[in-house]
């Protein structure tokens, strides 16, 4: 006979065990596809049955093990070249010239650097992290221009992709791209420029409405004396720009200089929710749960703002697993441009077409629309930038043998750089982009039966189905179909378009 | 009566009881076309239109200032650029209004800044996700029969446009944009979520866009100029001769950023503006459609008072811009900028907000409120 204590016990060791079963069953074929295409870009049907075989744990941490703080892809040559100073060039038309070609070239070779490595990466998760991070602290080349600062700002964004955010909000305000970005550089004791201190506070740290127009002003005191040496284009402290003083920030006070500020943004809950609820919106839904976010907020700040922990709570918990929360997210360009070639083992050696590409799409990488980053989601979609997507995917899978593409979203010129725009007012720059796309898109082409022969044969049209999409087509796909038309009529769904 | 029942009142019965509002609402001025085109890179404003009676504009320009026997004489102190020769008609017609100092306060001298600020009509220091037009469409709706509320003919991106809810397009060519939109599908907007919701809505855009331009393929007697704008401008022509009908078509030009060599090349680019808008007076004239259309352009800003040493300008503020059609008040509008009062950078100062512009496009072309989509009340110009 049990008593009532016994059978309480067991039956809570019961519960425990059903709780188990479900955390520890392997995540399947369709949990595995929906953990690596949103942890990274796209997955192959190998990655994905590599995977499908662990629970929940094991994949998650098997992700952030693999996590890496350096790029595998060897950087462009120009990125240890010395900052070229227009100014110097003031009277030398043709050397200005010279140098406005050489900046575009340099920006677009970065670009497709940086889509090398989203492609090759053993760890597309370090990538994903990387631009959740580069959109957070959104900074565009169009002001910064010198690409060997873009270049280092990314390096910094990627070495604590996965680290620690309290150490990459110190390092990015001294970042020379940031400095630069957010006129710190030239902010001086008696006139401070304001420009960073409310960034930091709006877009970086709190959010709106969590600091007074005061704690602005008194910021910005703070970081005067943090600028960039133009020689070399790095970090250098002015002593003689540095507003010394007493200033008051959200009520604490001091001498603060702006590693003291960043303290204080850090030691508030708030900042920890901040970026808690951009991760929801990133990895879960566009509609975040103010409990579990606040959860994760409190996690992180009690981990000292260690990325793994929070990224672990996020990817393990039940809302990122939940199937109301599947295929919600509207890919970005990269998704699509990336996630395209990853999934069917497309690698061209020339990413600057396919940097090109994100750029029409509305997502020219390193050249944000503002310092709010992308918004992202539905306003990824518009007539011309969903017309450009199934225009590209078109042209990746209508194979070398198909008709001339007639585009229309890709024949309007790249917004690459304005620097390209000034370059010649003969509308040359934005018709050499486009040939370059044109003449490069060439090697985007899908291999259906190489791609085909790889899943092995025969391959079940659930598999495939699955493969593609993260959810069921919207128009659905006639059983006739041969495995190749398949992919193709796959490809072009609306459901595409979401992971 | 408040305002808002007053509306209401008028929806449910346009023609009864003809108040001046209502009877604005029948008119058909609140059915114009607007024809944006954009002058890419910031045009040199002071050699489009010439103060050449003025000393300083000699002094400021040495080396590019226009000869006074070359411009255009429009008064006896001012005048078009030679290359704006094909826009004399409509201007004797009095058909070009010339509005002058058109800028902002607190001007931004970034390219990528400042003609954002031009397409959201934000302030200087205020960031707004969406264009204008998308936010004026959104508030007061274009006849859901149209088109679409707003296409945008070649280059760039949605510019103005650039919104969730407003029915705007990007294409190259109408007839081409058809054949293309069979990439499309046309769905019943089943959703499964808001995100699926939201790509078959503008999904079923396209198609049904595509669907209304088929009749956008009218041939015309114009001769239209080679080149592309020419081709730009005769896509116009046929967006605007549409059967369904069109609110906004958007061109551009450029790129006008002549921070060298600028004689030849603002030369060459003035003419091929004024030839393809003398064009599409002409195709518009011939499609009976002149009368309901106001072409107008815009930049993100002029450029430098004093020449640089490259024989070019650098980044400026205020510029001037013309307003072209059919209904328009021609002649000089807003005051040319003093050359003798430049701000800190050597800019000249605005004398008209490029929100009084718009606000005069939003409510003399559809008859839309102004002050709900610019934030403010601007004053109109009597240019419409």
């Amino acid at each position: 006979m049990l008593g009532p204590g016994t059978m309480r016990f067991l039956l809570a060791a019961l519960a425990v065990a059903a709780s188990l079963g479900t955390q520890a069953a392997p995540i399947g074929y369709e949990g595995a596809r929906h953990l690596l295409d949103r942890a990274g870009f796209g997955a192959t049907d190998r990655e994905i049955r590599e995977y499908a075989t662990l629970d929940r744990e094991q994949a998650v941490d098997r992700l952030l093990a693999g996590a890496r703080r350096v790029a595998v892809t060897p950087p462009p040559e120009f990125v240890d070249d010395p900052i070229e100073r227009p100014a110097k060039l003031r009277n030398d038309p043709q050397a200005r010239k010279a140098l406005a070609r050489k900046l575009v070239r340099q920006g677009l070779e970065l670009r497709a650097w940086w889509l090398t490595e989203m492609l090759d990466t053993p760890s597309p998760l370090t990538e994903r992290m990387t631009l959740f991070w580069d959109n957070h602290f959104a900074t565009s080349q169009q002001k910064v221009r010198f690409s060997q600062l873009m270049y280092r700002q990314n390096v910094l964004l990627r070495r604590e992709a996965l680290g620690n955010f309290a150490t990459l909000l110190h390092e990015v305000a001294k970042d020379p791209a940031m400095l630069v970005w957010l006129d710190n550089a030239r902010s001086r004791k008696g006139a401070p420029n304001e420009n960073f201190a409310r960034e930091v506070m709006e877009l970086f740290t709190l959010g709106v409405g969590h600091y007074s127009e005061q704690d602005v002003k008194e910021a910005a005191r703070a970081f005067t004396g943090w600028s960039i040496d133009p020689a070399t284009g790095a970090y250098r402290y002015r002593p003689f720009f540095h507003d010394g003083g007493e200033k008051v920030v959200l009520g604490r006070r001091g001498r603060l200089d702006g590693d003291d500020v960043l303290d204080i943004l850090l030691a508030q809950p708030q900042t920890a929710n901040f970026i808690a609820e951009k991760m929801w919106r990133e990895f879960v839904s566009p509609t975040p749960d103010e409990a579990e976010v606040q959860r994760w907020g409190t996690l992180f700040r009690a981990a000292h703002y260690e990325v793994k922990p929070l990224l672990r709570a996020v990817l393990l918990s039940d809302a990122f697993w939940s199937p109301g929360n599947r295929a919600t997210l509207v890919k970005s360009p990269v998704d699509v441009v990336v996630g395209t070639l990853r999934t069917f083992d497309v690698h061209p050696a020339d990413l600057r077409p396919a940097a090109i590409a994100c750029a029409v799409l509305g997502q020219n990488l390193f050249s944000p629309p503002n310092v709010k980053g992308w918004p992202g989601g539905d306003a990824w979609i518009d007539s011309a930038t969903l017309l450009g997507r199934e225009q590209f995917v078109d042209r990746v899978f209508r194979g070398a043998d198909r008709g001339i593409m007639a585009p229309v979203a890709m024949t309007q010129e790249p917004p690459m750089m304005q620097d390209e725009k000034a370059e010649s007012a003969q509308g040359g720059p934005g018709a050499r982009l486009q040939r370059l796309m044109q003449r490069g898109m060439g090697a985007y082409a899908f291999d259906d039966r190489r791609w085909l022969a790889s899943l092995g044969a025969p391959v079940e049209t659930a598999r495939l189905d699955r493969l593609v999409l993260a959810t069921a087509a919207v128009d659905p796909v006639p059983a006739s179909l041969d495995p190749a038309e398949r992919v193709r009529a796959l490809v072009a769904d609306p459901a595409y378009q979401l992971k | 009566m408040e305002r808002r029942d007053f509306l209401k009142l008028s929806a449910l019965a346009p023609f009864a009881g003809m108040t001046g509002l209502a009877r604005a609402a029948a008119d058909p001025g609140v059915h114009r076309l607007l024809v944006l085109v954009e002058l890419k890179g910031g045009n040199d404003g002071l050699n489009t239109v010439v103060p050449f009676a003025d000393p300083r504009y000699a002094e400021l320009r040495p080396r590019l200032a226009i000869p006074r026997e070359q411009v255009i004489h429009l008064t006896e102190r001012e005048g078009l650029h030679p290359s704006l020769a094909p826009l004399k008609p409509a201007w004797d017609a009095a058909e070009l209004a010339v509005v002058r100092g058109v800028g902002y306060p607190a001007p931004n001298l970034s390219h990528f800044r400042s003609i954002e600020i031009w397409d959201t009509a934000s302030r200087s220091d205020e960031y707004l996700d969406e264009g204008w037009l998308a936010r004026a469409f959104e508030a007061a709706p274009r006849p859901a029969s149209y088109a679409a509320d707003g296409v945008v003919v070649g280059m760039g991106g949605m510019g103005p446009l650039a919104g969730r809810k407003v029915r705007a397009l990007a294409l190259a060519n109408p007839g081409q944009f058809v054949r293309n939109a069979g990439l499309a599908h046309r769905e019943e907007a089943r959703s499964r979520n808001a995100s699926l919701e939201h790509i078959l809505h503008v999904e079923n855009e396209i198609a049904a866009s595509a669907q209304r331009l088929r009749g956008a393929t009218r041939e015309f007697q114009t001769e239209f100029p080679p080149g592309p704008f020419g081709a730009s401008v005769r896509a116009a022509a046929q967006l605007a001769a549409n059967p369904a009908g069109i609110a906004v078509v958007r061109l551009s030009l450029g790129s006008f950023d002549t921070h060298a060599n600028q004689l030849p090349v603002q030369a060459n680019l003035l003419r091929q503006l004024a030839e393809g808008l003398a064009a599409l007076r002409s195709a518009l004239t011939e499609a009976g459609l002149w009368k309901s259309t106001v072409i107008a352009t815009y930049a993100e800003f002029g450029r430098r008072a004093r020449e640089n040493e490259s024989g070019g300008t650098d980044h400026g503020t205020a510029s001037a811009h013309f307003v072209l059609g059919g209904a328009v008040h021609g002649g000089l509008h807003g005051a040319a900028p003093s050359l003798d009062r430049l701000d800190a950078d050597g800019n000249v100062l605005h004398t008209v907000d490029f929100r009084s512009y718009y606000a005069t496009f939003l409510e003399r072309c559809w008859g839309i409120d102004s002050q709900a989509v610019l934030g403010g009340r601007f004053t109109l110009l009597e240019i419409v």
